[in-house]
């Protein structure tokens, strides 16, 4: 006998239809799975048989031949389980195949019949939807992360037996419902706050600024000065994501089995601080089997790159076409996959290898030749992409001690909100949507400068010694400067401000 | 000979007759002048100081420079790009080729001030602090004179071939080996009495404790010239050599007034007043006074700044880059500003 049964199989971070077929003739007893599945499909078998008898339920011995169609497109993973397991028994006439109708199964299977949860089911669940069905069956811990989507029934299941007796009516559907999901709250429940940060006020506003234009950033500054616990307070600036970008990082983290138990949709901006011993897969992604890199689970978030001279070249290299795309374009033998990965890099390094560079107490032992060396490693194509450069001293204790009043990450945002407002407004029906993506064709119409600003670029070239490649960078920043300022030219303020971000373009890094 | 003859050209263009009539030379000395190959290479060495337009200074011009003169070995010959001025009072500022942003930064501000005041640096073009000395004294529109190891038509290190013209036109490069010379490292030694022996005293800036700077610093006591180190952070191997000269009894500097004091100089009001005149051309807003005030002091973060004047930061940060462009203030490593001296 024959049945068909829905699943589902990712892509990149998309899910697509998956129908298991099952034939069941008579003939030597076999127990073949055909339809390009990996090594955790073809065990499928030895859990499929396992649980079918253990929930109870006879494992024909006759010959079972199932297709995972498409075909032609490869299949990873334990999730076809529960499918798989539903097909043998609605082949065998156990279940009844009407009821099998505009539903989906997704699961794993412990030998036992237990239904255990798998990675991607929020993409899984999206597809569902866009492929009209009505009821989606799985594992119960994945309940919650399916729920965000709502035109969807979802019907956790704990067994294998469970699921059968609600197939054939012996139970009842209780669709999940979550209540906890319906909070409007949007300011992405943080537990870090800028006001935490004592003092560092000019490095407060260039994070300010970063933010306000989408700039990617490389703070120096000595060990412990602070640099980690500026950059994780960067998302809590963010603009507030919308449900749509929510949903697209909740996509991403599903995938990468990366969501925090009892948090259906990502509202908080995701910080990711891979360390620097970090492989270059593990980096941008990809893989035998494809996984989401750190800079696609920092997608609309904030990547944070710790002591960036001890990454290797190459993997450093390996970012900066999909920090340029917003996009990882994976290449496999038949399919290509692409991953998000639009996020704001913030990079930290000591300023040079004691460390003290920049600290006050002026205990540091580097020639200058040392700090270029050390500068040196870094640059390249990576540094060529940071428009502002922070130079961080440690507090003083005096600061540390104080209680003044500080701004609060929620005041700050408000105001880089409405600087990506007017943003967005101008680049309306253009491929960019903030500063930090102006290409230098777009300067002359978006970055004019006056005169009195062109003096004080040529000034800047001359008597700060200012290497040329700043220029591009310069007119970016200020541009971000004057949409914070709600000015609709570039100012000399704005300008020379924008000036202040450009520390490693200057002569006391190259005497 | 020379007494004799006066000026080394009379003996060149002597004929045989005439040095044998002066009874001052050997026949082989004769031979030797008169030899076909070594009048060529002779010659050839003149053809190098023309090109280059170097002066030949002997030890019996008028112009060379007396306190050289009065050492134990000075050289017979110095030639000499630039120009040599009678009775200029000289100090040496010397030190690593490998130098701490903190060396660098001394041995330019030591060289500026003192070049404010009238006083020649003397140095020797290398890589580091000698750099910073020279560049020091350009800054404060002083003299200086570089001392080379090589042929004075050799620019080394070759990245300071633009410096090496900047003090030609301000002052001199000299050496003792003739034009063409390769700057080989057993001459570096041998030029560092020179640089002593032209000076009063000599300064060190930063020197580890094999510097060759420590050389110099050997020559200048021998030739009974005053030694000034600036000390430097007990813990930096850059310093160990500095350290060890003020323990062993040189003078401690911690200001170019230490070294005014030792020179005993009259010093001219208008010298002095340097930075008073440069401050005194801006045309300083109200932001722009409130911050100059507030560097007063020294060197001060730029957080600070907006927190005393009760200015944004983004106010601070563009008024800073006004007042550093316009030459008022400099900023340092770390966001620290001060003001230009
Ligand atoms: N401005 C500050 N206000 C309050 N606490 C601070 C501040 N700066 C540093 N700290 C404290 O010091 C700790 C160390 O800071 P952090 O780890 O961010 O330093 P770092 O510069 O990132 O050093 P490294 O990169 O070497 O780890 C912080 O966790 C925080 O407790
Ligand atoms: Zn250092």
């Amino acid at each position: 006998m024959y049945s068909k049964i829905k699943s589902c199989g990712l892509m990149g971070i998309d899910g697509y239809i998956v129908e298991v077929e099952t034939d069941i003739s008579s003939g030597i007893p076999a127990f073949d799975i055909v339809g390009l599945g990996d090594t955790a499909i073809r065990e499928a078998r030895e859990r499929v048989r396992s649980a079918i008898k253990n929930s109870g339920f006879e494992f024909p011995i006759r010959r079972i031949t199932m297709n995972l169609a498409p075909a032609n497109l490869k299949k990873e993973g334990s999730s076809f389980d529960l499918a798989i397991s539903l097909g043998i028994l609605a082949s065998t006439g156990i279940i009844e195949h009407s009821s099998l109708q505009r539903s989906m199964f997704i699961g794993e299977l412990a030998l036992n019949g237990c239904v255990k949860p798998v990675k991607g089911v929020l993409p899984m669940a999206v597809c569902a939807v866009q492929n009209g069905i009505r009821y989606l069956f799985l594992p119960e811990a994945n309940a919650r992360e399916a729920s965000v989507v709502r035109e969807l029934h979802i019907v956790p299941v704990k067994e294998l037996k469970e699921t059968v007796s609600i197939l054939s009516g012996e139970s009842e559907i209780v669709p999940f419902v979550d209540t906890a999901f319906d909070d409007e709250d949007t300011d992405g429940g943080y537990t870090e706050d800028f006001a935490d940060v004592k003092g560092q006020e000019n490095v407060k506003r260039a994070l300010e600024v970063a933010a306000s234009g989408g700039h990617n950033c490389l703070m120096l500054g000595s060990p412990g000065c602070g640099k980690t616990m500026l950059a994780r307070r960067l998302p809590t600036i963010l603009p507030s994501m919308t449900f749509e970008e929510a949903l697209e990082v909740t996509k991403i983290h599903s995938i990468a089995g990366i969501l925090p138990p009892g948090l259906p949709l990502v509202k908080a901006r995701p910080f990711r601080s891979p360390h620097h011993t970090i492989s270059d897969t593990g980096l941008v992604g990809g893989g035998s089997i494809p996984r989401p890199g750190e800079i696609s689970l920092a997608h609309y978030g904030v990547l944070f790159l710790d002591e960036l001279p001890e990454f290797s070249k190459k993997s450093l290299e390996s970012l900066r076409q999909p920090l340029e795309d917003g996009v990882i374009t994976i290449t496999r033998v038949n399919a290509t996959l692409t991953y998000p990965a639009r996020t704001t890099l913030i990079c930290a390094a000591n300023p040079c290898r004691c460390g003290k560079f920049l600290d006050p107490s002026g205990q540091c032992t580097c020639t200058p030749g040392q700090i270029q060396q050390y500068i040196g490693k870094m640059s390249g194509p990576l540094l060529d992409r940071m428009d502002i450069h922070i130079e961080v001293s440690p507090v003083k204790y005096k600061d540390l001690d104080s209680n003044g009043p500080v701004e609060s990450s929620a005041v700050i945002r408000e105001r880089v909100e409405g600087a990506r407002r007017v943003q967005l407004e101008r680049y309306k029906g253009m491929s960019i949507y903030s500063n930090s993506q102006l290409q230098p064709a777009m300067f002359a119409k978006f970055c004019r400068l006056d005169s009195k600003c062109r003096d004080i670029m040529k000034n800047v070239f001359d008597r700060l010694g200012m290497s040329a490649r700043a220029h591009g960078r310069i007119l970016k920043v200020a541009r971000t400067i004057a949409d914070m300022d709600r000015s609709e030219e570039i100012k000399p303020v704005h300008l020379t401000e924008a000036i202040q971000y450009r520390s490693l373009d200057r002569k006391i890094w190259n005497i | 000979m020379l007494d004799c003859f006066r000026d080394p050209v009379y003996i060149w263009e002597a004929g045989e007759a005439e040095l044998k009539a002066s009874g001052l030379c050997t026949p082989k000395v004769i031979r030797s002048l008169m030899d076909k190959d070594v009048r060529e290479s002779i010659t050839a060495a003149m053809d190098k100081i023309n090109k280059c337009d170097a002066d030949v200074i002997t030890l019996y011009d008028s112009c060379y420079p007396s306190a050289l003169k009065h050492t134990a070995d000075p050289p017979i010959v110095l030639y000499c790009r630039g120009k040599l001025e009678r009775d200029e009072v000289c100090v040496a500022v010397v030190g690593s080729r490998r130098a701490t942003w903190y060396g660098l930064d001394m041995a330019k501000r030591l060289s500026r001030e003192l070049a404010v005041r009238g006083i020649t640096i003397v140095s020797g073009l290398a890589r580091g602090v000698d750099s910073q000395a020279h560049k020091g004294a350009l800054e404060g529109g002083g003299r200086t004179i570089a001392v080379l190891g090589c042929g004075v038509d050799r620019a080394y290190p070759p990245e300071n071939r633009e410096l090496m013209n900047k003090v030609m036109e301000n002052g001199a490069v000299i050496s003792e080996y003739l034009p063409g010379t390769e700057p080989v490292p057993y001459n570096f030694p041998a030029r560092n009495r020179i640089i002593s022996g032209l000076s009063r005293g000599v300064a060190v800036v930063e020197a580890s404790e094999r510097s060759g700077s420590l050389i110099t610093a050997d020559f200048a006591l021998e030739q009974g010239r005053d030694v000034y180190a600036v000390p430097g952070n007990i813990n930096s191997a850059y310093s160990t050599g500095t350290n060890r000269l003020i323990r062993e009894g040189a003078k401690i500097v911690t200001g170019v007034g230490d070294i005014i004091e030792e020179l005993n100089l009259e010093m001219t009001s208008e010298n002095l007043n340097y930075s008073a005149k440069k401050s005194a051309g801006f045309n300083l807003s109200g932001d722009e006074k409130s911050i100059a005030q507030r560097l007063m002091s020294g060197p001060v973060h730029i957080d600070s700044i907006a927190r005393d004047c009760g200015l944004s930061i983004a106010a601070v940060s563009s008024v800073l880059v006004m007042l550093e462009l316009s030459g008022f203030v400099e900023q340092l490593p770390g966001k620290f500003y001060k003001l230009t001296e």
